[in-house]
């Protein structure tokens, strides 16, 4: 899943370091420790910004997103490729390089600090696949069309890509993607397509789903899977 | 005196949605992009219900059968000429704004595609780089510190506020040609054109507007949020940016949360595709 970007530290990222932290192995032996203990040190002695996304390194994300959306759309386009197995391709895309863990969490509101753990990843799997498929099956829009980024903003550790996309039979419209690399890589959590946040939108629509389900998690579940 | 006397009546017919738009809820400015203000939910509702009906038995299939029948050249040309045939009530707009430049802009622009772009079925103007800008008298009223005012979804026209409702009423009712020539032919040829524009559109977004009032949970809550957001951005026009900036450092510390405290170990890995 790793992807090959603009060059970037190989150190340890937090979701590594939360795994060894978790899974000591059984035999810790004393000069383990000891190692591991330098390494540590050593990681918190690099320069921060070393470890920061850079503004390259998310603008780089995205013209690698656009570039393997593009190369899906030419394998299409010349007759390589089935429009089903381009809609999975998206699907594919999207959930590499968009945040959906977080989006998921984010879209259930005030349940998702309520249900049990294992819930939430349940519903996580269900939203990733919806979300995914929502977006990916609308691939022909893109069809012919560019997006150029404008600008960058960098605000906190993330980083507001402005881009204007210009899709065919329709006047050109702002894209604003918010990139982080909080996840252990860099991906993007929100878009604002024309000013639609798509977080808020998607908890609007979880949200009134959970409504009609009076609050229950499964019902809701099983509704994402049966949409996707 | 006619052309005094008419958009006198029409200002009149918007007043008392004005009133409701100036009295309550959140005034210009204090929107927050999450805010929904909608007390009359009910009402609402249920003229999503009949806009919903009328979507499924005539504009829909009605749509369909227009940009199946009607070459895509022809559908092009009617939807210029319908928006170039707007251009006159937006030149005012623009005035009642104080923003001159748009205002010339947009009279060079009618005048060129009216011209030059056979009566505006044409679009020379933007080959010529004259940029096409666009606004209506519900911007006239943000502009004059006018509230939002509750959120209303109209029979026929859907999503609006109060704001945006008395603002279509002016619009709708209020052409600065058909007074200066009293001709009101013209009146009509705008309606239809405006008519055919509108079925264009829905049959071009086919897939994205079913989506939306048929594949999702709540299509009137979905509804909703869509026009409320692209609205307030719209409005905030040059501000635009510094609107999603606001938006998105809220967002940004939810993201912070969620990797502080919210949850230990997001199932990445191969997505369950």
């Amino acid at each position: 899943m790793q992807m090959p970007m603009t060059p970037r530290p190989t150190v340890t990222r937090r979701s590594d370091r939360m795994r060894s932290v978790a899974m000591p192995p059984a035999s810790l032996s004393r000069r383990a420790v000891l190692t591991s203990a330098a390494a540590g040190v050593g990681l918190a002695a690099v320069p921060s910004q070393l470890l920061a996304l850079t503004q390259a390194g998310a603008e780089g994300l995205l013209n690698q997103l656009l570039a393997e959306i593009n190369k899906v759309i030419a394998d299409v386009e010349a007759g390589r490729k089935s429009e089903t197995a381009a809609i999975n391709d998206f699907r594919k895309l999207f959930v590499k390089y968009a945040d959906t863990a977080f989006m998921a969490y984010y879209a259930l509101g005030r349940d998702a600090r309520s249900i049990s753990k294992p819930k939430l990843r349940e519903f996580t799997a269900a939203f990733q696949t919806y979300i995914a498929n929502t977006y990916g099956s609308r691939f022909r829009e893109f069809i012919g069309g560019t997006v150029t980024i404008k600008s960058t903003r960098k605000a906190g550790s993330d980083y507001q890509i402005n881009a204007s996309a210009n899709l065919v039979g329709q006047a050109p419209f702002d894209v604003t993607f918010i990139v982080s690399d909080k996840s252990g890589q860099p991906r993007f959590y929100n878009i604002y397509i024309a000013g639609l946040n798509m977080l808020l939108t998607e908890r609007d629509s979880i949200g009134q789903m959970m409504d009609r389900n009076g609050g229950n998690i499964d019902k809701t579940i099983a509704q994402l899977k049966a949409k996707s | 005196m006619q052309v005094l006397r008419r958009p006198l009546a029409a200002l009149f017919a918007g007043a008392a949605l004005l009133t409701l738009a100036a009295c309550a809820g959140p005034k210009a400015g204090e929107e927050v992009s999450s805010g929904v203000y909608d007390p009359l939910e009910k009402m609402n509702r249920a003229t999503h219900q009949f806009n919903r009906g009328m979507d499924r038995i005539l504009f829909r299939p009605a749509s369909k059968g227009y940009v199946v029948v009607i070459p895509q050249s022809v559908r092009t040309s009617v939807s210029y000429f319908a928006e170039n045939l707007g251009k006159p009530a937006e030149t005012v707009d623009y005035i009642l704004q104080g923003k001159l430049k748009e205002a010339g802009v947009t009279v060079l622009r009618f005048v060129t595609n009216l011209t030059m772009g056979i009566g505006g079925l044409g679009d020379p103007a933007t080959e010529l780089g004259i940029p096409n800008y666009d606004t209506d008298f519900g911007e006239v009223l943000y502009t004059w510190g006018v509230g939002e005012g509750p959120y209303v979804e109209l029979p026929f026209f859907g999503p609006s506020t109060a704001r945006d409702s008395a603002g279509l009423v002016v619009d709708f009712f209020t052409n600065p040609i058909a007074y200066a020539t009293g001709d009101q032919t013209f009146r009509y040829v705008r309606y239809g054109s405006y008519i055919l524009d509108q079925l264009n559109s829905r049959g071009t977004y086919s897939e994205l507007i079913d989506s939306i009032l048929y594949g999702s949970a709540d299509s009137y809550s979905q509804a909703r949020i869509i026009y409320l957001q692209t609205r307030r951005y719209e409005l905030a026009g040059d501000d635009g940016s510094t609107y999603l900036e606001s938006d998105a450092d809220a967002n940004a510390d939810s993201y912070e949360d969620f990797y502080a405290n919210a949850y230990d170990a997001p199932p990445y890995g191969d997505p369950p595709l």
